[in-house]
């Protein structure tokens, strides 16, 4: 039986990593999603897994690849300026095709910045997440369940593409609490992984490497890592609609925590008679282009609402702006829009 | 190899298993080829190869996997105690061991390597010090000498500029968490044998499981120096090895090396009588 338990979001995604079989997590402290390292540094060890805190984020994210070059399912969590310092060995990862998943809790910025929610890392996660030319398969909760729901699927996603990938939090999810069921544990190490650095027992030694002094040979890794982002895009598009089979003169496109404000303020107008409907992508890449494209042609403009100065909205634009005009309103520096923003951006779109 | 009758023939030098058969990209008259061999003469006799995870660095062992025949992954710059770290903790049964230069881990590994050593980590750091950075054409390293002249210290290495040179086993040894750090040479036959112990000593404390071990390796390199390889030699044992000096620094058995502070008040007051 399924038991729903009242668990901080942060401390849902911990568990969830542990019974999706993290073998070891790899962390520096930063707010607002240090109750992730804290969970797991008694968690992890019970589990017969790894805990370790680093010295840095750079050391953190690069134990990950050393730990995902040895075949072991990794994991780090952290906070946009850590995510920062730690694109380092994103590149590297990237670069040497090792699963790991990272979860970026985002606080706003730029710099320091402040401790309070965000979703100004967007551009960050989907176009570049390091220097070189690479992508993460990025995947943005809206809930604590779908905190602890997301992480466990990011580990067989990051195993099924070799890839790395992202679970883009905001703070505000990693420190409410919701009811959530619990994913049940899974089978450690369900994938192969003859690639990885155990030791050359009985065969040719393995490398683990991102460097390519051949230009030819380069090309081609880089050549894979784009098939692989095509097939993420065949096969992975994710996304959640809300009242789209209704008549909807309005599509509010929104993700993660904007999204549930967004409801919020559907069904005020629907009480004003002015009709709306919600489209929330989840895979923030591969970008569901398609999916948005069809809502929208239902409706006669689209609202993009972020908890930044307006990044989805480029992606958004891209997707649906020769049939359809997008509209932009969105808050930062750690200031969320409120349901009534949203009705009043609502209203101003449609007057 | 022993054989019949008539065809015995008498080995008595031959690659390691533990080195592939690549002919290295290494400058004529570099030290790193003769480390290259220690380090797998080691693993072939610890009968390890077969479960050995070498971290290779940015710098002129960049290449390092192409040369160790036993499974190898490629850090980023200074990070390889950051991977070997972790290679070691999720499969503790492997033997780790890092190869890293002195821009790599005394300049933007600098923390990587201390933290590392201080956790304890069980696996083995061979640090080859030449005193430069070799890869990108002769740049100043934490490691080069007072004087001594690079492409970016035209004028020799400037102490008012950029202190003095760092001796990384040194600071290492002053840690309290136990370890094993020595500094060897292999500018001359005899001091070859002796690194060669000083690395399978390293080796054996991993493999027991005992502690950190590190070994420094005073390195030549002719190219950067501009010298032949005869006087890269020299200059090591006559330039280098005062600076630097050779020997064991710490052991499990020993402890850290200690720095005793003098007395707080008589030494205030001792500063104070210039009067200020």
């Amino acid at each position: 039986m399924a038991n729903r338990v009242l668990m901080k979001g942060a401390e849902a995604l911990a568990e969830a990593a542990v019974r999706a079989g993290a073998e070891a997590y790899f962390c520096y402290p930063i707010t607002p999603q240090t109750e992730v390292a804290e969970y797991l540094a008694r968690r992890m060890p019970e589990a017969g897994g790894v805990f370790l805190q680093a010295e840095s984020e750079l050391a953190a994210a690069n134990m990950l690849y050393g730990a995902a070059g040895a075949g072991a399912r990794v994991f780090t969590s952290s906070s946009s300026p850590g995510i920062s310092l730690m694109s380092e060995a994103f590149s590297y990862l990237a670069g040497a095709e090792l699963p790991a998943v990272v979860v970026n809790v985002m606080r706003c910025g730029p710099g320091l910045g402040g401790v309070l929610a965000s979703q100004a890392d967007y551009f960050q996660a989907t176009k570049a997440p390091g220097h070189g030319g690479f992508r993460f398969l990025v995947l943005a909760p809206a809930s604590v369940q779908e905190m602890a729901d997301l992480t466990t699927e990011a580990f067989d996603l990051a195993d099924r593409y070799r890839s790395p990938v992202m679970v883009l939090a905001d703070g505000m999810l990693a420190q409410m609490m919701e009811p959530v069921v619990l994913p049940e544990a899974n089978g450690r190490h369900a994938i192969a992984k003859p690639w990885a650095t155990t030791g050359a027992k009985g065969r040719a030694p393995n490398i683990v490497t991102s460097l390519y002094l051949d230009p030819e040979k380069l090309e081609r890794v880089n050549d894979r890592l784009v098939a692989k982002y095509r097939e993420m895009h065949e096969k992975e598009i994710r996304f959640e609609e809300f009242r789209t089979d209704l008549p909807h003169r309005l599509l509010i496109v929104a993700f993660g925590t904007v999204a549930r404000i967004a409801r919020t303020a559907i069904a005020t107008l629907a009480e004003e008679g002015l009709s709306a409907a919600l489209f929330r992508p989840i895979s923030l890449f591969p970008f569901p282009e398609a999916a948005l494209r069809r809502a929208a042609e239902r409706a006669e403009r689209v609202l993009v609402v972020e908890m930044n100065t307006g990044q989805m909205v480029e992606d958004v634009e891209a997707a649906v702006a020769e049939t359809r005009p997008v509209d932009f309103y969105g808050r930062s520096g750690g200031m969320t829009p409120t349901p009534e923003e949203v009705v009043e951006a609502a209203r101003r779109a449609l007057a | 190899m022993s054989g019949n009758g008539a065809a015995r023939t008498n080995v008595v030098y031959e690659r390691p298993r533990a080195l592939t058969p690549a002919h290295t990209h290494y400058c004529p008259g570099c030290t790193h080829g003769v480390i290259h061999r220690l380090i797998a003469e080691t693993l072939d006799e610890l009968g390890v190869r077969e479960r050995t995870v070498g971290i290779a660095p940015v710098g002129c062992a960049v290449l390092a996997y192409e040369y160790f025949n036993c499974d190898m992954q490629e850090a980023a710059h200074g990070r390889a105690p950051a991977v070997a770290t972790a290679v070691k903790r999720v499969r503790p049964g492997l033997v780790v061991f890092t190869y890293q230069g002195d821009g790599d881990l005394a300049a933007i590994g600098t923390a990587e390597i201390l933290h590392a050593a201080n956790r304890g980590e069980k696996f083995t750091t061979i640090f080859v010090n030449n005193a430069i950075y070799g890869m990108t054409g002769g740049q100043m390293a934490p490691t080069t000498l007072l004087g001594q002249v690079t492409s970016t210290t035209p004028g020799g290495r400037d102490p008012a500029l950029a202190g003095y040179p760092i001796r990384v086993a040194e600071i290492i040894s002053t840690l309290e968490t136990p370890g094993f750090v020595a500094r060897v040479s292999v500018h001359a036959p005899r001091q070859v044998l002796l690194a060669k112990r000083a690395i399978r000593r390293a080796f054996l404390h991993q493999i027991r499981g005992e502690c950190y071990s590190f070994v420094e390796v005073l390195s030549t390199c002719p190219t950067n120096w501009g010298m032949p390889p005869q006087e890269a030699c020299d200059w090591v044992a006559e330039k280098m090895i005062p600076y630097y000096p050779l020997g064991v620094l710490k052991t499990p058995r020993t402890g850290r090396v200690r720095i005793e502070p003098r007395p707080l008040e008589a030494a205030l007051d001792e500063e104070a009588a210039d009067g200020v």
